[in-house]
């Protein structure tokens, strides 16, 4: 952990009793000459430290350019954020002048992607990339930077990471590649940590290590993980709470145990559903019927309506439903989530 | 001269911003490639004015006395020299024939030479590729690695041997040397890009459903690999095109192009260059038409390549 | 890298005896009378052609004479030209200022092309990278022999900011103009190669991650995305100096410049044909070498292909 009154030097404003991580109405759109693509259309959520949310929805669903616009690494053009706040700490990073943001990178917050193979310079040794960190941002020496690279991989678990620390990226595993990407990730002690899809890229038994690892670190640490992923199974073993994403908005927010028990919003309860289990053997697998919308044309009302059992007139007018209040720190945006919920 | 390779070598340019999301909006309302294409060029300024530049050139040298009546063979040294007078506007040269008179039927040889020679890139280009392509293997190998060993020799360099050797025989004008042997070296480009694009369309499903269906290798090259690989060999021909007639200026401005009294912008341009300092008119107008025709070909085939390839940009 | 290495001399070896085949083959084969031809136009007398038939062994079969031609290529004996000086002898005292020439021109290239590539690359769609394009498009039509007499005559003789010819001892001032003509045969192939690599490279995950490092936007261009942007572009010399070889037959001989292309120049236009022979055949070897030699030096800067 690091000394919070030396963050708030660095940081001012920083309020140490605020909410770690907090996004408010977040609005990204894409600007290309073929329309706008409103990718993100009021994501909320809060993260505390020690917890983990998942955020959970189809690809295309706006979960992977929230993580980036938290980051600040939004493509920018075509991408803007229109609307909303990301709090860290009670600073909302979305007004910092650019070099003040670029600081808060790797150094509050991390990210790790999907891909480590492309996520990484192919050009550079992993000893430089993990170097470049504790060079650009403590002033290290590269004797001592290298030194400190060697004690993080030694951290996630790479064998004979001394030897290993001239080798080009392709030269590793998928699996220790990834672990890199958590190393260089961890470098400089972050307390937020944005794992996009991390495990989607590797083989069944490397995704449980992976996870083991970045479940043990978080712990260590007292990290806020935020995981993205559209793997059910994933989230159900290490998930506090869930976010539900459909068409760049959240439609469910819950606890990990009140959503599986009882979904609150159609969308959430259709995607449970839809995973196979060993209880329904025989039975006919619920899919959803249907293509999520195009991000150029979503539809008036509830974006899931044209998919949705549930809907009536009032889903397809606008405006969409708001998030209701299901219950203390659980909100679900249905007209109808007692329906839902008392459904089963 | 601007070689061949080097313009192939040389991807992603293109008028328009990057358009990542053109797929997005795809589902909506699919649309064919070369409709696709079609709808970009229409838009694209270097098309329209690269197209009329060709028809232009093609008219001239089709039809010469529709631009001048006079003929560019009736000299007089006493015009030596001479400036711009009545219908010769760009006035006389060394040996006082009319410059423009001169320029218009340069265009003539250019294209002769240059559509020819492209046709038997063409087909070179054609059978090797295809064949490459379509078989691999040995003969992929051996074709691939003689289309190495031709471009082991720099262009220029061959050609100078090639159409000193052709144009020995004959006391011709050269354009049947010349044509050979631009025809004969400048196929490699055609022949890679025929072989790639065989290969990817190869192992595509619908290709292996025709096999299984029992079509044979020339039905299954004839009907469903060239026409999908056919717009991009034409892109490379259309520029190929250009880069011929540039080779053909510089052949000719070498002395082993066209010869005796052949009416060639090259020839035209290296015999003003002695008279430069006192006359630079005969030399500047054949050079602004022939740089004018070569860029018209090569933008032609820059912009269509756009078009068909948007992930280039 | 050792096999790679391996297979690339094995590729260079196969390509360099079916160049100089392919080169010797053009000259003499099928001919009714091969001396005629090298000659030109102008009489033999019965002396010289006595001793260009000893010279090319015309009086064995072709094969061997093919040996012969190799052996004389291998051994540095490249032959005599047709006024009497031996080829390597012209060779020796040509070479200094072409290479001198062919620097200065890939040197200027290389700076301009890479810097405005990587600005094109950066802002894609911008009035400059617009312009830039329609200048490069420009640049790679003007077919060379425009390009020399006409910048000859502008800057040359018009505007007298140069001298219009070089003369027989070149200074840098004399070779500036030419070399600017040599490199705009490159220039535009290069930029453009620099332009899309780094707006590809621009796209990728990696810089995605170099600046989700909190690293600054100087240092994941300068160092992350050019790094990779330039592997593609050095690759490209290969092909350039093939290109440049072409250019300087012309360049040199509009300019004036007692080099390489200006003996090629000469000599194919007094119709010298061993001249040409020797010459043309020294100008494959160099350029498959550089070939090689540019390979090489993608191995080194691609770890991907050193540790094959």
């Amino acid at each position: 952990m690091t000394d919070i009154q030396a963050q708030i030097d660095v940081l001012p404003g920083l309020d140490p009793r605020a909410p770690l991580l907090e996004v408010t109405d977040l609005h990204v759109e894409f600007r290309t000459q073929y329309g706008i693509s409103r990718a993100v259309n009021g994501a909320n959520f809060m993260l505390q430290p020690g917890e983990t949310l998942a955020i959970l929805g189809e690809s295309g669903c706006g979960k992977s350019v929230t993580a980036q616009a938290i980051m600040g690494i939004l493509d920018s053009p075509p991408g803007f954020i229109t609307k909303g706040e990301v709090k860290y700490r009670g600073i909302d990073l979305l007004k910092l002048p650019e070099n003040e943001r670029r600081k808060v990178r790797a150094n509050q917050i991390a990210m790790i992607f999907q891909d480590a193979l492309s996520a990484l310079n192919p050009v550079f040794t992993v000893g430089y990339q993990l170097s470049e960190l504790f060079r650009m941002h403590k002033g290290m020496s590269r004797a001592d930077a290298k030194r400190r690279s060697i004690e993080l991989l030694d951290q996630v678990k790479i064998p004979a990471a001394r030897a290993r620390i001239g080798d080009y990226p392709h030269q590793f595993s998928g699996g220790m590649r990834q672990r890199v990407m958590i190393a260089m990730a961890l470098a400089l002690d972050p307390e937020v940590l944005i794992a996009d899809e991390p495990t989607t890229a590797l083989d069944v038994t490397v995704q449980a290590q992976i996870m083991g690892l970045l479940a043990e670190l978080q712990q260590q640490r007292n990290m806020g993980l935020i995981l993205i992923t559209h793997d059910m199974g994933v989230v159900a073993d290490v998930a506090d709470r869930i976010s539900v994403m459909y068409a760049g908005k959240v439609v469910e927010e819950a606890p990990v145990y009140d959503i599986y028990a009882r979904p609150a919003h159609p969308y959430a309860k259709a995607l449970l559903e839809s995973i196979p289990r060993l209880d329904m053997k025989g039975q006919q697998l619920n899919v959803i019927k249907g293509l999520p919308p195009a991000l150029t044309s979503i539809p008036q009302g509830c974006a899931f309506n044209p998919r949705c059992a549930y809907a009536r007139d009032v889903c397809r007018q606008d405006p969409p439903p708001p998030a209701y209040i299901v219950a203390p720190g659980r909100t679900a945006r249905c007209h109808f989530w007692r329906e839902v919920v008392g459904d089963e | 001269m601007s070689d061949l390779e080097a313009v192939a070598a040389a991807a992603g340019p293109g008028g328009a911003p990057p358009t990542e999301a053109r797929h997005a909006d795809k589902r909506d309302k699919p649309r064919s490639l070369a409709g696709d294409a079609w709808i970009d060029l229409r838009r694209n300024k270097i098309f329209w004015i690269a197209s009329i530049l060709v028809v232009v050139i093609i008219l001239m040298a089709l039809f010469p006395t529709l631009f001048t009546s006079a003929n560019p063979r009736d000299c007089a040294l006493s015009r030596q020299h001479a400036p711009a007078s009545g219908s010769a506007f760009f006035g006389y040269d060394f040996q006082g024939c009319d410059v423009y008179a001169k320029t218009i039927y340069g265009a003539r040889a250019s294209i002769e030479v240059g559509v020819l020679a492209t046709l038997l890139s063409g087909v070179i280009g054609l059978l090797f590729g295809l064949g490459a392509g379509y078989f691999g293997g040995w003969t992929d190998a051996i074709l691939s690695r003689f289309i190495d060993i031709v471009l082991g020799i720099p262009f220029l360099l061959a050609a100078i041997v090639l159409a000193k050797r052709l144009s020995a025989d004959a006391s011709s004008n050269g354009i049947v040397a010349v044509t050979v042997t631009l025809g004969v070296l400048g196929w490699t480009t055609a022949a890679r890009i025929m072989r790639s694009s065989v290969i990817s369309s190869k192992n595509q499903d619908y290709v292996a459903a025709a096999r299984m269906l029992g079509a044979g290798p020339g039905r299954l090259m004839l009907r469903h690999i060239l026409p999908n690989s056919i717009a991009s060999f034409i892109v490379v021909l259309t520029i190929l095109l250009g880069t011929n007639i540039a080779s053909e200026a510089t052949l000719s401005f070498l002395g082993i192009g066209l010869k005796g009294n052949a009416i060639s912008w090259g020839i035209a341009i290296a015999e003003a260059g002695s008279y430069v300092r006192t006359a630079p008119g005969p030399l500047i107008w054949p050079s602004i038409f022939l740089a004018a025709t070569v860029l018209a070909f090569i933008m032609l085939g820059d912009a269509v390549r756009d078009a068909f390839d948007p992930k280039l940009r | 890298m050792f096999r790679y290495i391996v297979r690339r001399l094995l590729q260079m070896i196969l390509t360099f005896f079916g160049a100089t085949f392919i080169v010797y083959a053009l000259v003499f084969a099928n001919q009714d009378d091969p001396l005629q031809a090298l000659a030109g136009e102008r009489p033999i007398t019965a002396s010289v052609r006595q001793a260009l038939t000893e010279r090319y062994h015309l009086d064995e079969p072709f094969l061997k004479q093919y040996w012969y031609y190799m052996k004389g290529l291998l051994s540095g004996d490249f032959g005599t030209s047709l006024t009497g000086r031996k080829i390597s002898d012209m060779m020796t005292q040509a070479w200094p200022v072409t290479i001198k020439l062919a620097l200065i021109a890939m040197v200027i290239a290389a700076t301009v092309a890479v810097t405005a590539g990587v600005i094109s690359g950066i802002r894609r769609g911008s009035m400059f990278d617009n312009t830039t394009l329609v200048v490069t498009l420009v640049i790679l039509s003007l077919p060379i022999v425009v390009l020399a007499p006409l910048a000859q005559l502008i800057f040359g003789i018009k505007l007298g900011w140069f001298p219009p010819t070089a003369g027989a001892h070149p200074d840098f001032h004399a070779l500036l103009l030419p070399a600017l003509v040599l490199g705009s045969l490159v220039i535009a192939t290069e930029l453009r190669v620099t332009r899309s690599s780094v707006a590809e490279n621009l796209r990728s995950d990696y810089v995605r991650t170099a600046r989700a490092k909190g690293l600054s936007r100087k240092r994941v261009i300068g160092v992350h995305v050019l790094r990779n942007s330039l592997i593609p572009v050095v690759t490209l010399i290969g092909v350039d100096i093939g290109g440049l070889m072409s250019g300087a037959i012309v360049t040199e001989g509009v300019f004036n410049i007692p080099g390489v292309g200006f003996n090629l120049f000469r000599g194919i236009r007094t119709e010298d044909g061993p001249l040409v022979v020797g010459f043309v055949s020294i100008l494959v070897i160099v350029f498959l070498v550089v070939n090689l030699l540019v390979d090489l030096l993608y191995a080194a800067l691609d770890p991907r292909i050193r540790y094959e």
